[in-house]
């Protein structure tokens, strides 16, 4: 079976029983909700207009949530050491990593899909076609940030306080990436010429590609006994 | 008592006396900073934790990067030594973090009007702390020996390739931050006394980055030593 074969085999188990439980999507949407609302209600309306701080929520919102979505990528394995199972099919160790990766970046950009429109409305944003480019951006910060997510959750879940662990290993990671999509989307919201994104998209490609490349590398590590 | 443990009793001892050296040092800093060296004009007393704050930086960063290249090394080589040693490394690496983090504010608040500004080196050095306290956070939560390395230096590989991106992030926004005034490409611009003093300090630092390691390796070395005799 070749890599991609493997790797599209097990996303489609990933997201297969994801879509009949549906519990992790339930709870990071409904965990995304609870933060939109919380910055909403957590705000002096008299002092601080919606419009000023949307970029900032809608960043913290999307962090977070991905993070809720994240661990739960491993955590579905560990049951009935589903994971050995895997690793004894003979497929290829990084056809396992592109597998869970893609099932994660799809399961996290679900989770973005549902939030981003709450946050439209909650936010009254204006509804033009910059927010395209704003999704754009997302896919764009996600994309490296899903990889990185998906080495350390396959490392969390074997240790104990996994869902405790892995955000604070994956918070520094997600620093470069969540900042530069931030300061793209409060440019992209305020107008601003396309000049001004240059850097921050630039970094975030730069930083995608160079993750994916070296999460990839050492998942073996991490699976391996 | 085991051979390996009695040997890393002795790496302990060397490592004290390496670090009380350094602690010595240290000492002749501080004399030499507040007795030899000029008051500066603009920032007076303030100015005197440059003898501190930035050797403190190099030692950390050395630490981290040490850290680093010893865990890289660790996955080819599979030799437990490496994984202790990196685990010293950067255990040191994070103490000279946290005094850097700590002498920053006391300087910034005098000069700079706040304890702390969202600057490009300011963000920087709590972000690669934050990075480390987690590579702790990870090691601490792994029981198996061997599990426990593998892991922890896939963390710091993916550590020194987050370093350069954290760079190019903070430093895309300006920054406030003194500028070199030492390592640069023309004559460093210092008075005789602190330029001297101000190498002194690096040099005691270095000798205490020495010392902390080689005394957190032996401690390292003879937990090893002592999990080896309880499994066998």
């Amino acid at each position: 079976m070749s890599t991609l074969r493997a790797a599209m085999a097990i996303a489609a188990k990933d997201l297969r029983i994801e879509w009949r439980h549906k519990t992790a999507l339930l709870t990071a949407t409904m965990f995304a909700i609870l933060v939109l609302l919380i910055f909403v209600f957590a705000r002096d309306p008299a002092s601080v207009p919606l419009a000023a701080v949307a970029p900032s929520v809608l960043w913290v919102t999307l962090a977070l949530s991905a993070l809720v979505a994240l661990n739960r990528a491993f955590l579905l394995e560990r049951e009935h050491s589903a994971l050995e199972g895997i690793l004894l099919a003979p497929v290829p160790r990084n056809a396992l990593f592109w597998g869970k990766w893609s099932a994660n970046l799809a399961f996290v950009l679900t989770v973005q899909a549902v939030a981003f429109p709450i946050w439209i409305l909650f936010f009254n944003v204006t509804p033009t076609p910059v927010l395209f480019a704003v999704a754009a951006v997302a896919l764009l910060a996600a994309i490296g940030f899903t990889a990185v997510g998906t080495l350390f959750s396959a490392m969390a879940v074997r240790t104990r306080f996994a869902e405790l662990l892995l955000p604070v290993l994956l918070l520094p990671f997600m620093i470069p990436p969540v900042f530069a999509a931030s300061e793209a989307t409060v440019r992209l919201l305020a107008g601003r010429p396309m000049g001004e994104l240059w850097g921050w998209l630039r970094l975030m490609a730069l930083y995608d590609l160079a993750f994916l490349v070296l999460a990839n590398l050492l998942f073996p590590v991490v699976v391996d006994e | 008592m085991t051979d390996a443990v009695q040997q890393a009793n002795r790496t302990i001892r060397v490592g004290l006396a390496i670090s009380l050296l350094a602690v010595i040092g240290l000492a002749a800093v501080y004399l030499m900073a507040w007795e030899y060296t000029p008051a500066e004009r603009f920032q007076g007393l303030a100015q005197k934790i440059f003898y501190i704050h930035p050797p403190a930086a190099y030692a950390s960063e050395m630490g981290f990067v040490v850290a680093g290249i010893a865990s890289l090394l660790y996955l080819f080589l599979k030799d437990f030594r490496l994984d202790t040693f990196a685990e010293a490394s950067a255990e040191v690496g994070l103490a000279f973090a946290l005094m850097l983090l700590t002498t920053g504010p006391m300087w910034a608040k005098p000069i700079w009007g706040a304890w702390w500004t969202w600057d490009a080196r300011l963000t920087f050095s709590l972000i690669e702390f934050l990075l480390f306290a987690g590579y702790f956070a990870l090691r601490s939560a792994v029981r198996d020996p061997a599990e426990r390395a593998r892991y922890a230096a896939v963390v710091a590989i993916m550590g020194m390739l987050l370093v350069p991106f954290i760079h190019l992030t903070v430093y895309l926004f300006n920054t406030t931050h003194p500028q070199p005034v030492v390592v640069k490409t023309d004559k460093p611009s210092l008075p005789g006394e602190m330029l001297r003093t101000f190498l002194t300090s690096f040099v005691v630092f270095t000798v205490m980055y020495i010392g902390f390691v080689t005394a957190r390796y032996g401690i390292g070395a003879r937990r090893v030593a002592l999990e080896m005799t309880d499994a066998g």
